[in-house]
Formats: structure tokens, C-alpha cells, sequence
């Protein structure tokens, strides 16, 4: 009984061990707001839309997705395919 | 949440230098230092030249941000690398970790005097308020903020140089390069422009 209980926390460990392998960690620096040495940055969806927009969305103050959204739809007139057909 | 992103198509590029005079109109770049470059590869031979846009890359693990050993750099949450210019101390660590030769240092009196590091801040500014001018002054224009996208990309004539939301220009170029069907031996009018619309036969010149 006791060599079947160290066997199965062996090969409990060597799974373990082996599925830390499969393990990612994230690459990509996160923001630290005011974490760096310096002065802390507004987002830019922290700002009012200028008046131009008006053929595309419009966010509101603060509004990340809005401008996410309004971002997007700019970006997508880099595309000459949408922008004037094939 | 967008992850801004340049890329640069070297089917497209045609070593106008659009985005460079975008660039530094739009930012007021001082004299000598060129946030962003076009480089060209086998210059002059036929059918093998190739240029491409270069700045910086706001890498996903920046080594800039790695070396700096007053920690001016952060980056925004839409994946923009920033830095302070206030706390830049312009010791160049930066220029010899970046691999795209992004930061630039603005060269002053007769001894070289380096300034303050300066590069492509993505139309984003830096941390001073949003639309200020003293933000304009240090680090250009923040488009970002009217929710506009880097000027550089914006300008290009023929659309070589895609900037924004990764994955939005990942799927302009997989769409781009999916409709032009071929690899890089083929090049020209058609290529840049799509498949013939009427009466104008594939590859030629308008």
C-alpha cells in the first residue's frame, strides 16, 4: 500500500513536471500607471473626441471601447480593398 | 483592447519618404534626428531592390526598457512605448539595446553634446497632458488621443506602411497578400493595386 502511495506521488510529480513545460508566461510588458520612475500618462480615450469625427464613431470621455471602436473603424480605411473596392 | 502595431509591406514600399516628411511635420522634429527611415536593400538592381519604413517598433518586451538605467521608459496600455523626456539622462544605452536604431539624440555645440533621447512615440505623445503644448513641444503631435493613427501611416501613398490595432492590419495584409497570390517575385502596379478592374490588364502601369 505504502510503496503504491509513493509511486502514485511520483508519478503525480513527474506530471507536474512535466506539464510546467506547457506553462507560458506573459511576454508583454504591462503598464504600470505612475509605476515607472516618471509621471504617470492619461489614456488617450481620456480625452473628448475632436469635431472631425463625425463619420466615424464617437466615443465619450473615457470611454475605452468607444474609442477602441473608432480606432478600429479608422484603421480599416487603410484598406484599399473596403476603402475604394477592388 | 487595441495593441498598436506598425508593419511595413516591402511589396508596396516605394522609397518615397512620405512617412519620414509626415513624420517629422507632423511632430516637429528638430534637425538630425529622423524618427523614422526608409531603408533600401540592393539599391539600384533591377528587380531586387526593396525598401522598407523603419522606426521604432514598440516591441512587446522593449529592450530599451530593459537598459535604461533611470527607468524613463513605460508603455500604454494600447502597447505604445513612451518615455519621459524629463528623466531622460541621454546616455545612449537605449540607441545600442534598440535593434531598429529608434532612439536618436538630437546633437548640439561643438563638443556633441547629446540631448535628450527622442523617437517614434506612435502619434501618442508622452506623459505630459494630452493636447498640451508642452506635450506637443517634447514629444509631437498625440493623434492617438483624437483618435486618429500615426500620421506616417496615414500619408502613405500606396498603403506599404500599415499602422494600428494589430490584428486589424494583420488581416489587411493577409488580405492584401491572399488577393495579389504571389510571393515577393512579383511586383508592380497590379501588385499594389489589386487585380484589374475593367479594360487594364494584371501587372500593367495605368
Amino acid at each position: 500500500m505504502r510503496t503504491r502511495t509513493v509511486v502514485v506521488a511520483i508519478v503525480a510529480a513527474l506530471g507536474l513536471a512535466a506539464l510546467s513545460g506547457c506553462g507560458e508566461k506573459p511576454q508583454e510588458t504591462a503598464y504600470k500607471h505612475g509605476k515607472y520612475q516618471g509621471k504617470p500618462d492619461t489614456p488617450p480615450w481620456d480625452n473628448a473626441p475632436l469635431a472631425y469625427s463625425q463619420y466615424v464613431n464617437k466615443w465619450n470621455k473615457g470611454d475605452e471601447k468607444g474609442w477602441t471602436d473608432e480606432i478600429k473603424t479608422r484603421n480599416k480605411f487603410q484598406n484599399e480593398y473596403v476603402r475604394i473596392g477592388d | 483592447m487595441a495593441r498598436m502595431k506598425f508593419l511595413c509591406d516591402a511589396e508596396r514600399c516605394i522609397e518615397c519618404n512620405g512617412c519620414v516628411t509626415a513624420c517629422k511635420n507632423e511632430n516637429d522634429v528638430p534637425w538630425g534626428v529622423n524618427r523614422r527611415r526608409v531603408v533600401t536593400v540592393n539599391d539600384g538592381m533591377v528587380g531586387a531592390e526593396k525598401s522598407i519604413s523603419v522606426a521604432c517598433m514598440h516591441c512587446s518586451d522593449a529592450p530599451c526598457m530593459a537598459v535604461c538605467p533611470v527607468d524613463c521608459f513605460y508603455k500604454t496600455q494600447d502597447g505604445v512605448v513612451l518615455h519621459d523626456k524629463d528623466l531622460c539622462i541621454g546616455c545612449g544605452y537605449c540607441f545600442y539595446a534598440c535593434p531598429f536604431g529608434a532612439p536618436q539624440f538630437p546633437q548640439a555645440g561643438a563638443f556633441g553634446l547629446r540631448g535628450k533621447m527622442d523617437k517614434c512615440t506612435f502619434c501618442a505623445g508622452g506623459p505630459e497632458p494630452d493636447r498640451s503644448e508642452a506635450e506637443y513641444k517634447k514629444y509631437g503631435r498625440n493623434r492617438l488621443s483624437e483618435g486618429k493613427l500615426p500620421a506616417c501611416a496615414e500619408m502613405c501613398s500606396t498603403k506599404a506602411l500599415l499602422g494600428g490595432d494589430g490584428d486589424v492590419i494583420a488581416d489587411i495584409y493577409r488580405q492584401r497578400v491572399t488577393i495579389r497570390g504571389k510571393g515577393a517575385e512579383v511586383w508592380g502596379w497590379g501588385t499594389a493595386y489589386g487585380p484589374p478592374k475593367g479594360g487594364q490588364a494584371a501587372g500593367s502601369k495605368s
